[in-house]
């Protein structure tokens, strides 16, 4: 055992620990790898430390996970990108593990590393690496050698260009679905890299392939590989050899094929232009709107509005629009979810006139559904909705929706609507706010749910900051200074909750004239757990306070408290007399 | 569409084989009492034919590697290469590991038995073998690797002394104004390891599929597409991604809106070997149903429905009790289903809904005595079923741990009994019917206390040893079969 000197010694523990029994600690090692590298300096580290990490490829997947990672940041530490090359072993290894994610951040390394190489050096070390990988004897290995190829390709001389054009091609043919599911997801990757004149010809052929997979799972992944292929074709070519593809994808067998179709239409609709798009996509499109399987028109309804921003007006009006009213009526709860996340989006594409025509009803009748999701759904876009239709209209088919979600059985939803509010109440204003949802705030801090009365109580915080002091002077704090002598200890707790809120919107004046005396007198409360929140919200009252009052009212109160029976109220009477020490010194 | 490859009927298949002995593990001492944990409960071959491995009630999986094969061949020689054996297969323990514990629901106040309910392999990747496990809740997925044992010979200080750098607030790593010399320090080195030519099996829980049953797991299903497989239970039936244990998707749902209405319950379910959209199921009833999963999301309406009508006239009491499906397999080729119920085996073609192509009675002679079977509760008895990789021929157990071979193309029959001597007893053939007289072969007592029969012909029946699980290697003419704790394997 050597002799380590002082300064050293947390390095050596760092270095021992590559290999302690404790996965922890081995965690922590790999994490300090560059620490270590710098200890050892970059040519112990080349020709020792990368060699040693290389061995240590059975380990956790927790730490390889954390080596592939740190690895891909190494380049510093072994003498700069000349010697990038040295880092490809150890990942190459990581690339050969079972575990995906690991498997996926070696990838990830590589690439980052392959990136920074010098084309001479990509040429001599990398695509090797790649070329191993793809003829590598068991399937995870090869999965991860398509990751590569876009990193290795723009570099490599003609012929090995050529070389690995086929053997990403094999690739794709492999036995092994798991395989020929990565070439398909990285072959979008790999095109935007190659030829135009291959595009056309071999990385095609290699598609049409994949569109023909037995495997569901493989063509759905090749559904992805559309759109991005398509954006590298000339428009004419895309036309040509991705739209039909699409247009049969779109009345796949697959249910889950055509979901991925549903999602992806849109970016595709920009690759082949105008001309095609309406004779061809549209119709797509709407099949898929109607389409049989919920799953299918939740994704379809989702995309509603991207879609449509598209399309001119008059075609979205005419084609996407009578779809839009059938999936309102959706028998699927989550189609209409899904659509009402989405419909106001449309307005502005659709104009005024449309919008107050045909919008307006399915809006109506969303806002209405007895699914509280849909209603939710509609009201987080209020601020859309009424750009659109005004407020006269949006108040008169907005207010019974906001009332009974408020009241709704499942206080999840009511918590949801308490989030809107302060949206509510800046789109509305004020006068129609005090009208109609003022009293279902005040009534939100007497629900028999913690977590409503504690929104609640922020709830107003945010109406105070909303409209100002004056107005929450008059329309918020009588209210709730009423139903601080609530019976129920725990509604009271609430109103004192809600007190330490107000205070710092209200200002040092209204809280020393109206808050203060009710928290002073809340302070004799038979219940130990109010007297200690009383003495944490003082503690919060002090810097707002002048500190005549802090001297004059708060100190005696709590001078009291802290000598009250119960230890709890002691203690946080106690450290809110420090802290009022404290503020008082530093004054 | 589908096992097109395959349109003639299994090829007619010529003289039964000659069934021999082969191996025995966990064979019983004659007196030995069986240990309850020690019921094998589940055996399944891998693709390959490689290794075989068995469940018992105590939660554990043994596995047995194939020695009669070098084992230094690669993979696709493996999955590839027909041996040509001149002797028959052979297998050796290779490990064993815990897969279960007891659990306790403490929301439903049930208990959750540790027992294997069934195995299924998973691709072999990296030299390691995969393998999914699962009790009546959970399932597991299990690596199990071969690993060199390594010893760490030299590091930097004395690992006696040494203060953690981690956790202890006392070491701080040197920050940023700590100056790192060019060449590094040289006193510093890296922890020599060296490994040993030993090596261990290492079991490791990879992944557990939890919480996503409400009833017990009857069976497990991996899919051709390398990433999902299916879990099964009384009423419903999810699907997983093998990477992805958080959640899962119920894609057959059997339940009523009201439980009174229930009717009929999901014994077993398994994907088609290759096309990656087709999944049967098999319920209580006697019904096998095809599903495809492009059709929906939730895949209540089945493409195929094969089930057989019984005369009118035969129908009995137990007639709805006995046509329960226990089990059923798919051929290699994806062309056939195999079903089991409670007297008879069934071949159906997947395009021919009208009825079987072939139905092998088993324990014929049992038929007049359903009554004490009834009674004794050995009529909700669950065998499983087998096929030959070829296709020829298939198998299932029955009572007083003897199973039958049958060859597919004739009526063929060999009876074996699981014991060192397989051709020792045979089945009575019901050659008249034999009135039955009920004071002679009456059961006394229920389940378990006196079991053994005697009928009117002196032959006997232990309703206790019941063959229920084995399998058939998916290239040679060799199958594993469980009786209580022991595993025979017979070879032909």
């Amino acid at each position: 055992m050597a002799m380590v000197d002082e300064p050293l010694y947390p390095i050596a523990v760092l270095i021992d620990e590559l290999k302690n029994e404790d996965i922890q600690r081995r965690l922590n090692s790999i994490r300090g790898l560059s620490t270590i590298a710098r200890a050892l300096g970059e040519e112990r580290t080349r020709k020792e430390l990368i060699p040693f990490l290389s061995e240590n490829n059975d380990d956790e997947d927790e730490v390889l996970l954390a080596m592939a990672e740190e690895l891909g940041v190494f380049i510093l530490y072994v003498g700069g990108v000349d010697h990038a090359h040295v880092l490809l072993p150890p990942l190459e290894t990581l690339c050969t593990v079972e575990e995906t994610c690991v498997r996926d951040k070696a990838v990830e390394s590589l690439c980052r590393i392959g990136a920074q190489m010098k084309e001479s050096d990509v040429v001599e070390w990398f695509v090797p690496v790649v070329k191993r990988l793809a003829a590598g004897e068991w399937f995870t290995v090869r999965v991860s050698s398509c990751g590569l190829f876009h990193i290795a390709y723009p570099s490599a001389p003609e012929q090995l260009k050529s070389e690995l054009r086929t053997i990403y091609g094999q690739l794709c043919q492999d036995d092994m679905p798991m395989v020929r599911r990565a070439a398909a997801s990285n072959l979008g990757k790999f095109a935007a890299t190659v030829e135009p004149t291959f595009l056309k010809t071999e990385i095609m052929s290699i598609f049409n392939d994949l569109t023909n997979d037995d495997q569901d799972s493989v063509r759905l992944l090749a559904v992805e590989g559309c759109a991005a292929l398509g954006k590298l074709l000339e428009p004419q070519d895309c036309v040509a050899h991705i739209l039909p593809v699409i247009v049969s994808f779109a009345q796949d067998k697959s249910w889950r094929v055509r979901y991925m179709v549903a999602n992806q239409l849109y970016e595709l609709c920009e690759a082949v232009g105008p001309e095609p798009t309406r004779n061809d996509l549209v119709p797509a499109y709407v099949r898929l709107l109607r389409d049989n399987e919920a799953e299918v028109r939740i994704a379809a309804a989702g995309k509603v509005t991207k879609f449509c921003r598209i399309l001119s007006p008059e075609l979205a009006i005419q084609h996407i629009l009578p779809c839009v009213k059938e999936l309102s009526t959706d028998s699927s709860q989550h189609v209409r979810s899904a659509l009402a996340s989405v419909i106001m989006g449309m307005a502005p594409v659709l104009g005024k006139d449309a919008t107050i025509e045909q919008l307006l009803p399915i809006f109506l009748s969303l806002l209405k559904d007895e699914f509280p999701d849909v209603r939710l759904n509609i009201i987080s876009k209020l601020d859309q909705v009424n750009q659109v239709i005004g407020i006269d209209l949006l108040s008169q088919s907005l207010l019974p929706a906001i009332v009974e979600l408020a009241e709704d059985r499942h206080w999840r939803v009511r918590l949801a609507i308490i989030e809107y509010i302060p949206l509510l109440a800046s789109q509305l204003g004020v006068g129609f706010f005090d009208d109609k949802l003022g009293a279902l705030c005040m009534q939100w801090l007497e629900d028999k749910v913690y977590s409503i009365r504690d929104a609640a109580a922020n709830n107003l915080k945010r109406l105070a900051e909303e409209f100002g002091p004056d107005w929450a002077m008059q329309h918020i704090v009588p209210q709730v200074l009423e139903k601080v002598s609530n019976p129920h200890y725990l509604y009271r707790m609430t109103i004192i909750q809600a007190i330490s809120l107000l205070a710092p919107v209200m200002g040092a004046e209204i809280t020393s004239q109206k808050l203060l005396p009710v928290v002073i007198t809340s302070s004799k409360d038979r219940v130990p757990n109010i007297k200690f929140n009383i003495a944490k919200v003082l503690q919060a009252l002090i810097p707002i306070l002048d500190s005549s009052e802090v001297e004059k009212t708060v100190k005696p109160c709590l001078v009291e408290l802290s000598e009250d029976p119960d230890v709890d109220v002691r203690f946080y009477a106690s450290q809110a007399l420090q802290s009022c020490d404290q503020i008082m010194m530093s004054c | 569409m589908m096992g097109s490859e395959s349109d003639a009927p299994p090829p007619p298949s010529s003289t039964p084989l000659d069934w021999k002995f082969s191996q025995v593990f966990g064979e019983r001492a004659a007196g030995e009492e069986v240990q309850e944990v020690d019921i094998i409960s589940a055996i399944e071959f891998n693709k390959s034919g490689s290794h075989l491995a068995t469940g018992d009630r105590g939660g554990r999986v043994v596995l047995f590697e194939r020695t009669d094969v070098k084992d230094n061949s690669t993979r696709k020689d493996l999955e590839n290469s027909d041996y040509t054996v001149s002797h028959h297969p052979e297998f050796r323990y290779k490990t064993e590991f815990q897969s279960h514990e007891p659990e306790f629901d403490y929301l439903k106040s049930l208990e959750i038995e540790e027992k294997i309910n069934k195995i299924k392999w998973c691709q072999t990747a990296n030299g390691a073998l995969f393998l999914l496990s699962t009790n009546d809740k959970t399932i597991k997925f299990w690596k199990v690797q071969e690993k060199k044992i390594k010893k760490i010979s030299e590091t930097n200080l004395d690992a006696s002394n040494v203060k953690s750098n981690g956790f202890g607030p006392g070491l701080s790593l040197p920050n940023g104004d700590f100056s790192f010399p060019a060449g590094g320090f040289g006193s510093l080195r890296l922890p020599v390891v060296v490994s040993s030519q030993e090596t261990n099996l290492v079991a490791n829980c990879r992944r557990v599929y939890a919480h996503a049953h409400d009833y017990h797991i009857n069976s497990i299903s991996t899919n051709s597409d390398g990433e999902t497989f299916i879990s099964a239970d009384d009423l419903r039936i999810n699907l997983w991604n093998l990477e992805i244990s958080s959640q899962s998707f119920n894609i057959v749902d059997v339940k009523p809106p009201n439980m009174e209405d229930l009717t009929e319950v999901i014994t077993s379910a398994e994907f088609h070997p290759i096309n990656c959209n087709t999944l049967a199921y098999s319920s209580s009833k006697g019904s096998i149903r095809l599903v495809d999963l492009r059709q929906s999301a939730l895949c209540d309406n089945h493409f195929q429905l094969f089930e057989e009508h019984e005369a009118p006239g035969s129908r009995s009491f137990f007639t709805e009790i006995i046509a329960s499906i226990s089990d059923i397999k798919f051929s290699k080729d994806g062309r056939h289903i195999l079903s089991r119920d409670y007297m008879t085996l069934k071949l159906w073609d997947i395009n021919m809904n009208s009825g079987p192509v072939a139905t092998f009675p088993v324990h014929e002679y049992l038929r007049p005595k359903l009554c004490d079977l009834y009674e004794n509760d050995s009529i909700f008895d669950k065998f499983e079923c087998c096929q030959s990789g070829d296709g020829s021929r298939v198998a299932t157990g029955s009572y007083s741990n003897l199973f039958r071979v049958f060859e597919s193309g004739s009526k063929e029959a060999t009876t074996l009994e699981a014991s060192r001597n397989p051709m020792r007893r045979q089945v009575p053939t019901p050659a008249k019917p034999v009135r039955s007289l009920p004071s002679i072969t009456r059961v006394v007592g229920r389940r378990g206390t006196e079991a053994q029969v005697t009928d009117a012909n002196g032959n006997s029946y232990d309703f206790t040893t019941k063959l229920l699980h084995l399998a058939w290697h998916p290239t040679e003419n060799l199958i594993a079969c469980a009786a209580a704790n022991s595993l025979y394997m017979y070879y032909a």
